[in-house]
C-alpha cells in the first residue's frame, strides 16, 4: 500500500509538477473545445452539402470522408505536421494537432448527420414541399431539426471517443497533459504525474459525459 | 404506371377516385401537385401547366392543399407549428398573422384546444385533421386527399370524414383517393373507378354504385362490401 502511494499518488511530487500540469490542462481542453466546435459545424456543412446531391461532389466527399474514417488519427497528425511543410504549409504543432482531429470528427459527424437526414422519413419532405416550401427551407424547417435530434446519441459518443485522441498530440510534441505528465515522470522517476494527469482528463471529460446525458434528455428524440 | 388519363375537375367539384391497390390512383392524385413526376402528357391546373418547364412548382404549389395518408405532420412542431410553417416561410406572413390564420384553421377542424401539442400527444384521427387544417391554412383552391382515412381506427374515420364534408358543403375543390364509401356516396360529385391505370368508368355516385356499367367495377365493388 505504501509502495501504490508513494509510486503514485506521491503529493510531493505531484505539487512540484502541478503549475507545469496545469499548463498542460488549458492546452488539452482549448484543443479539444475547438475539434468539438470544429468539427461538429464542419460535419454539419458537409452533410447538408451532401443533400444537394450533386453527383461528383458527393463522390469525392464519400471517398476523403471515408479515408478520414479509416486512417488512424496518428497517422494524420504526423503527416499534417511533418509532411505538409513539403509543400509549403506549416503549422504550429497545436494547429496541427487540433486540424487532425477536427477534420476525423468532421468526417464522422458528416456521416452521423447525414444517416440521421436520410432517415427522415420521405412524407416528411413530401408534407413540406406540398405547401410550396423549397428545397433549402424543407430542409433547414423539417428535415434537419430530427435528423440533429436523431444524431445526438451517436455524435455525443463520438465526440468525446476523438477529443480524448488529444493526447496523441504528445507524439507531434505538443505540451498537452500527456505530454507533460511522461516527461514529469521521467525527470521525478516517479509516474504520480500521470495519475494526476489522469486526474485532469476527469475533470475535462466528466463534465461532457454528463453533459452529453443532459442534451440527450434534452433534446434527443421524443419516444 | 398510368395510360392515357383524360380528366377534368370543374372548380367547387368533388370528386373522389376508388380503385383497387396498384391501380394508379393514388400516383394520378400526386401527379396533380407533382409530387409524382409524369413521364409524358401535361397536367393543367388553374390554367397554369405544372408540366411546363418553366413553371415555379412552389408557387402553383400554395394554391393545392395535400392531405396524406399517414399525415406526415412534423413531430417537432406544435400543432401550431405544423400549421404555421408555410405561413411564415412560403407566404411571408409576421408572426402574429400566420398564428391568427393557422388558430383559424385549427378552429375549423375542432382543434383550437390543441394548438401547443405536438403530434406524438394526438390521436390519429387529431392528427390527421392538424393535416387537414395546415393544408387549409394556406387558403388553396384545391385540396388533393391520399387515402386521408386509411390509416385511422375505424371509430376515428368519422371525425375526419365530417371535416371533410364541411369543406365539400363550403365548396371546397376536392381530389379524394378513398376506400371509404361513405363519402363517396355522400359527398362526391363524381366518382372515378381506376384499374390498371386507366380510367375505367365514372359518374356520378349514385350510377357509380348504384348501377355500375363495367364488370370490373361490379367486381371491385361487390369485394369492398363483403
Amino acid at each position: 500500500m505504501g509502495q501504490i502511494l508513494y509510486y503514485y499518488f506521491n503529493l510531493d511530487v505531484i505539487w512540484r509538477y502541478l503549475p507545469d500540469m496545469l499548463g498542460g490542462f488549458l492546452v488539452t481542453l482549448s484543443m479539444a473545445a475547438l475539434v468539438v466546435v470544429l468539427g461538429i459545424v464542419g460535419g454539419l456543412v458537409l452533410a447538408v452539402l451532401r443533400a444537394f446531391r450533386v453527383r461528383p461532389l458527393n463522390w469525392l466527399m464519400i471517398f476523403i470522408v471515408d479515408a478520414f474514417r479509416a486512417v488512424p488519427p496518428l497517422v494524420i497528425m504526423v503527416f499534417v505536421y511533418f509532411a505538409l511543410p513539403y509543400v509549403g504549409l506549416s503549422l504550429s504543432s497545436f494547429a496541427a494537432a487540433t486540424l487532425s482531429l477536427t477534420l476525423v470528427l468532421m468526417a464522422f459527424a458528416e456521416e452521423i448527420f447525414w444517416a440521421g437526414i436520410t432517415s427522415v422519413d420521405r412524407g416528411q419532405w413530401e408534407a413540406a414541399r406540398s405547401t410550396g416550401i423549397g428545397f433549402l427551407g424543407t430542409l433547414v424547417s423539417v428535415i434537419l431539426p430530427q435528423a440533429v435530434q436523431l444524431a445526438i446519441p451517436p455524435l455525443t459518443n463520438r465526440a468525446i471517443a476523438i477529443t480524448k485522441g488529444t493526447s496523441l498530440a504528445s507524439v507531434i510534441a505538443v505540451q498537452e497533459i500527456i505530454n507533460r505528465a511522461s516527461s514529469a515522470q521521467a525527470q521525478a522517476a516517479n509516474p504520480s504525474p500521470l495519475m494526476l494527469g489522469a486526474i485532469l482528463y476527469l475533470i475535462i471529460f466528466a463534465p461532457l459525459v454528463r453533459g452529453s446525458r443532459w442534451v440527450e434528455a434534452r433534446f434527443g428524440r421524443r419516444r | 404506371m398510368l395510360k392515357g388519363i383524360d380528366l377534368q375537375v370543374q372548380a367547387r367539384e368533388a370528386l373522389t377516385i376508388i380503385g383497387p391497390s396498384g391501380s394508379g390512383k393514388s400516383t394520378l392524385l400526386r401527379c396533380l401537385n407533382r409530387l409524382e413526376e409524369p413521364d409524358a402528357g401535361s397536367i393543367h391546373v388553374d390554367g397554369v401547366d405544372l408540366t411546363a418547364p418553366k413553371t415555379d412548382l412552389n408557387r402553383v404549389r400554395r394554391d393545392i392543399g395535400m392531405v396524406f395518408q399517414s399525415f406526415n405532420l412534423y413531430p417537432h412542431m406544435t400543432a401550431l407549428g405544423n400549421v404555421t410553417l408555410a405561413l411564415r416561410r412560403v407566404l411571408h406572413l409576421s408572426r402574429h398573422e400566420a398564428e391568427e390564420r393557422g388558430r383559424a384553421a385549427l378552429e375549423e377542424v375542432g382543434l383550437d384546444d390543441k394548438l401547443a401539442v405536438h403530434p406524438g400527444q394526438l390521436s390519429g384521427g387529431q392528427q390527421q385533421r392538424v393535416g387537414i387544417a395546415r393544408a387549409l391554412a394556406m387558403q388553396p383552391k384545391l385540396i388533393l386527399f391520399d387515402e386521408p382515412t386509411s390509416a385511422l381506427d375505424p371509430e376515428l374515420v368519422g371525425e375526419v370524414l365530417e371535416v371533410m364534408r364541411r369543406l365539400r358543403e363550403q365548396g371546397m375543390t376536392m381530389v379524394v383517393v378513398s376506400h371509404e364509401m361513405g363519402f363517396a356516396r355522400d359527398a362526391a360529385d363524381r366518382v372515378i373507378f381506376m384499374n390498371q391505370g386507366v380510367i375505367v368508368e365514372e359518374g356520378p355516385p349514385s350510377q357509380l354504385f348504384g348501377a355500375p356499367k363495367h364488370q370490373r367495377t361490379r367486381d371491385f365493388l361487390r369485394r369492398l362490401l363483403h
